[in-house]
């Protein structure tokens, strides 16, 4: 599996946190705030996850055979989350994205720092990444 | 000043307390959504189901009785607590919402016609809205609703305003889950008695902080849920005026709530068992009780004049903060506080104050038409019951003040 290798750095950078909650929150914060500006005028409905309890967008282009993503949430934490899910599936083939698996988000224990509630949310997200795929693999 | 509440012994009584919650000592201000419940509703809860568990009324042997007779000093002792008339008036329910539920679906389907008008306010906790809905939308029904002041008050006139010969129902709530607002429900009451209304009031937020009296209030019906004063969740208690609940039809068909069955037809039993239909929850019923005790040993008044203090003290150091945003602001308020931080999302401020060990509630707090007219989509929300310290809060603005500078 391609995305293996970033995964494991995911996990890695977290381990170094030694599971403290407030630093991984802090980490989240930053990762969000790097993530790849979105352009206001792609923040329409349209382009809104469901299911996640904060404003969630994504919206992609498909070039090359690969899609590139851009994303952005209304919470700082929920952006940094995204922010590792578009590490992990950026620049991929559709077929990649659709044969990852996550793991990183178990072995990371961010599960446990976000909780059941909010982790049906970031399987909303992993879901709609691997939707995009789908259509770009069926489409072309 | 401070009071002499007996807030240390009050807090050895809730063992939950002593949690640490991310190597941090708990702090729990999520007490509108429920409360934290004593040893002795724990205890009683342990002791029903370890040595006298079984089925209630109509049982011979020994247990039946046993339980039937706990189970039954609830409902005494409830009707006591917010002064009824005879238990008869006192109907237990799995909570404040299938109170109301009950209410909207055998009072209204059965009393109100075509075109009738139903009042709610503004402020109301979905629970208090969606019943009413579906029965109006099922009997064509209008829904009407007063407004709510810049400040969280409602507006007297404007509820005025509504009122006219087609008004046959108000619901309104005592206390706002999400404002706090103490709302003046006994002049309410008039205004719509006045009118020719049948009058309910959602307690729910009340019971635990203020002294209810539904003979001085003098409303038709009222409810409230055991959780959210330190009793057991599943329990609730619907008051009516028991010539009223005569008249209604049973809301639900089971054991328990018939005289005679037949297949040609079947005779209901008597207040208060024909709004109980199947086998009631009876150990949380019994622990009910104790919560109950429990309030009345301290005294809902000294109750009141402690969280009144610890309020201030919560309201007082909030306004320090510039950036803090208070929704609700009324002088007539329990503490409850409703806010959100400019350039701060409240939902990355409730997890960065979990893993300090602070539980708050964010988001519409189930009042999201309220969160409309208020132009916003949450709020981040304190709210504070009788175990809450001084230092408790002090901790909590020392903690808000560094996240929200993050």
């Amino acid at each position: 599996m391609i995305t293996e290798k970033i995964q494991k750095e995911i996990i890695d950078n977290f381990n170094m946190l030694d599971d403290d909650i407030e630093m991984s929150l802090n980490y989240l914060m930053e990762l969000g705030e790097g993530l790849e500006p979105m352009d206001e005028d792609l923040r329409v409905d349209d382009n809104i996850i469901k299911g996640c309890q904060s404003k969630v967008w994504l919206t992609h282009t498909f070039v090359d055979d690969k899609l590139h993503f851009l994303g952005d949430s209304n919470t700082a934490i929920t952006k940094g989350l995204l922010s590792l899910l578009i590490s992990v599936f950026n620049n991929r083939t559709p077929e990649e994205i659709l044969d990852s698996k996550l793991f990183f988000i178990n072995e990371t224990g961010l599960c446990r720092f976000i909780g059941t509630q909010r982790s049906n949310g970031l399987e909303a997200m992993e879901n709609k990444f691997k939707l995009i795929a789908l259509n770009a693999l069926k489409n072309g | 000043m401070m009071s002499n509440f007996p807030i240390s012994e009050v807090r050895r009584d809730f063992p939950i307390l002593d949690t640490k919650i991310n190597n941090n000592n708990l702090v729990y201000f999520d007490n509108a959504a429920t409360t934290q419940k004593p040893q002795s509703v724990i205890d009683s809860l342990s002791n029903y189901y370890s040595s006298y568990n079984s089925n209630i009324h109509r049982g011979v042997h020994h247990l039946a009785e046993k339980a039937t007779e706990e189970f039954e000093s609830t409902r005494e002792t409830a009707k006591s607590f917010i002064n009824a008339s005879s238990t008869n008036e006192i109907i237990f329910t799995r909570g404040a919402t299938e109170g109301i539920n009950l209410v909207a679906s055998s009072y209204c389907k059965n009393f109100l016609n075509k075109g009738d008008e139903i009042i709610i306010s503004e402020m109301e906790h979905h629970s208090n809205i969606v019943p009413w809905q579906m029965v109006a939308k099922e009997n064509d029904l209008v829904i009407k609703t007063i407004k709510v002041t810049g400040i969280g008050e409602l507006d007297i006139e404007n509820f005025k305003s509504l009122l006219n010969e087609k008004t046959k129902f108000v619901s309104v709530v005592y206390i706002s889950n999400t404002l706090g607002t103490i709302n003046p429900v006994k002049e309410l009451v008039k205004i719509s008695k006045d009118a020719g209304a049948k009058v309910m009031v959602d307690g729910a937020q009340a019971t635990s902080h203020k002294n209810v009296d539904v003979r001085d209030l003098n409303c038709d019906f009222f409810v409230f849920s055991a959780h959210k004063m330190y009793g057991p969740t599943g329990v609730g208690i619907l008051y009516g005026k028991e010539e009223i609940l005569d008249k209604m039809p049973p809301y639900m068909g089971g054991g328990e709530m018939i005289k005679d069955v037949s297949f040609e037809d079947t005779t209901y039993n008597a207040l208060p068992y024909k709004f109980e239909a199947g086998t009631p929850n009876i150990g949380d019923v019994i622990g009910f009780k104790k919560a109950i005790e429990y309030l009345n040993t301290l005294g809902r008044e000294n109750i009141y004049r402690y969280e009144t203090e610890i309020r201030d003290h919560t309201w007082n150091e909030l306004k320090k903060i510039d950036r803090i945003k208070l929704v609700g602001t009324s002088d007539s308020k329990i503490g409850i506080f409703s806010f959100y931080v400019e350039g701060f999302h409240y939902y990355d401020l409730g997890l960065f104050l979990d893993a300090k060990g602070i539980a708050i509630r964010t988001g519409h707090h189930c009042t999201q038409p309220l969160m409309d007219k208020m132009n916003l989509d949450g709020t981040a929300r304190v709210s504070l019951a009788m175990y809450n310290t001084y230092e408790e809060i002090d901790y909590f603005i020392d903690e808000l003040k560094k996240i929200i500078s993050k």
